[in-house]
């Protein structure tokens, strides 16, 4: 025997759990139990997913990097505790939308890196001297940090960046002048260097 | 793997919500959701990764909806005329009031018991250990419970299925 639990559902059940579910966003806040908060932004290389620690912007990923697969690796190395909360995002979002509409030339966030370690993250702090729409080659970015050798680990750490777009991995290209791997695919790297040239 | 707090949410909210209308009624029951879910998510770093989500929530909800109906207890109870003023909370079937007295009526244990065995889908082990008592109690706690709802709701639909 079975009752239907139909009988305690209403119809506006969806509006009231999503009501419930910006308010538990906005405590867990304030108690200091939002150890990762995420939000979703469309953009001219299509969906991108923001995420931020209390530190700062921990995470942009593209859609072709799978959004719940994305969130499921920053539950295991960062914290379980993810919610969907977009106010923590708010600047992000606002300089990524001035980004793409070509009005912000630089970002001014607050950066959380621990989700890259040793030379991969040595590289990606100095992608932000490259400014915008300049390039530069993986020999020579691989120079500028001091290993001049090391141009594929160069490659590596340009291609598993976590903070795309915001640090610019686009704008290293190969020797020979073609983008080369970029985790948004080949398409979005082109997309966003035309952007930066157009402006 | 532990799946981002989110999902739990996402899965569970519904069935958590349904919960806590039935153990403390429409008016308090956003309340309740709201305490369940902070003190879980307070909580899910500790939660073992095979644990049932699900049972595990409403054992959080139980404890949250003792706190919520104690609170109520304290307060002073309503006396005169309460304006009628549109509720914001949505009255689940706004139609079956008559539900809602009949759920509301039922002896504290049986109102748990059939909202965490044909609300939330528990088995009766794990509605024992939620309530303290054997299987067989809580077996009989909620067939007593849909007894005298269906004696006080004639139009609660009791569906066959196993249980």
């Amino acid at each position: 025997m079975n009752m239907s639990t139909d009988h305690f559902a209403s119809p506006s059940d969806e509006d009231t759990l999503s009501r419930l579910r910006d308010r538990l966003g906005l405590t867990a806040e304030a108690e200091g139990l939002l150890d990762v908060a995420y939000t979703t932004i469309d953009s001219p290389v299509g969906t991108l997913l923001l995420a931020a620690t209390p530190k700062g912007l921990v995470r942009v990923a593209f859609d072709v990097e799978d959004h719940d697969r994305v969130l499921e690796i920053l539950s295991q190395r960062i914290s379980p505790r993810v919610l969907r909360a977009p106010r923590r995002l708010d600047a992000a979002a606002r300089e990524l939308d001035e980004y793409f509409s070509r009005q912000r030339r630089a970002f001014d966030l607050p950066l959380d890196l621990s989700l890259s370690r040793g030379f991969r993250q040595l590289v990606q702090r100095q992608l932000p001297g490259i400014g915008y729409g300049q390039t530069r080659t993986y020999g020579q970015v691989a120079e500028l940090v001091g290993s001049p050798r090391a141009v594929r680990a160069v490659g590596t750490a340009c291609a598993t960046n976590p903070l795309p777009v915001v640090v610019p991995c686009h704008r290293v290209l190969k020797a020979d002048g073609t983008p080369g791997r970029y985790v948004g695919g080949p398409d979005a790297k082109k997309a966003l260097l035309r952007l930066e040239e157009a402006a | 793997m532990k799946q981002p707090f989110e999902k739990v949410v996402e899965q569970h909210g519904g069935t958590v919500l349904r919960v806590c209308r039935v153990i403390v009624g429409v008016h308090d029951a956003e309340d309740a959701w709201s305490e369940t879910f902070l003190a879980a998510m307070r909580a899910y770093p500790d939660l073992a990764d095979d644990a049932n989500a699900e049972a595990w929530l409403v054992t959080i909800a139980h404890r949250k909806a003792i706190d919520v109906l104690r609170a109520r207890k304290r307060q002073p109870a309503p006396v005169g005329e309460v304006p009628e003023v549109p509720s914001s909370l949505g009255v689940p079937g706004a139609d079956d009031g008559d539900l809602w007295q009949a759920v509301a009526a039922l002896p504290e244990k049986q109102r748990q018991a059939v909202a965490y065995h044909y609300v939330a889908g528990l088995a009766y082990a794990e509605i024992a250990d939620i309530l303290g008592g054997t299987t067989d109690a809580a077996r009989r706690a909620a067939a007593d419970g849909v007894k005298n709802l269906r004696k006080n709701y004639p139009g609660a639909a009791m569906e066959g299925a196993p249980s």
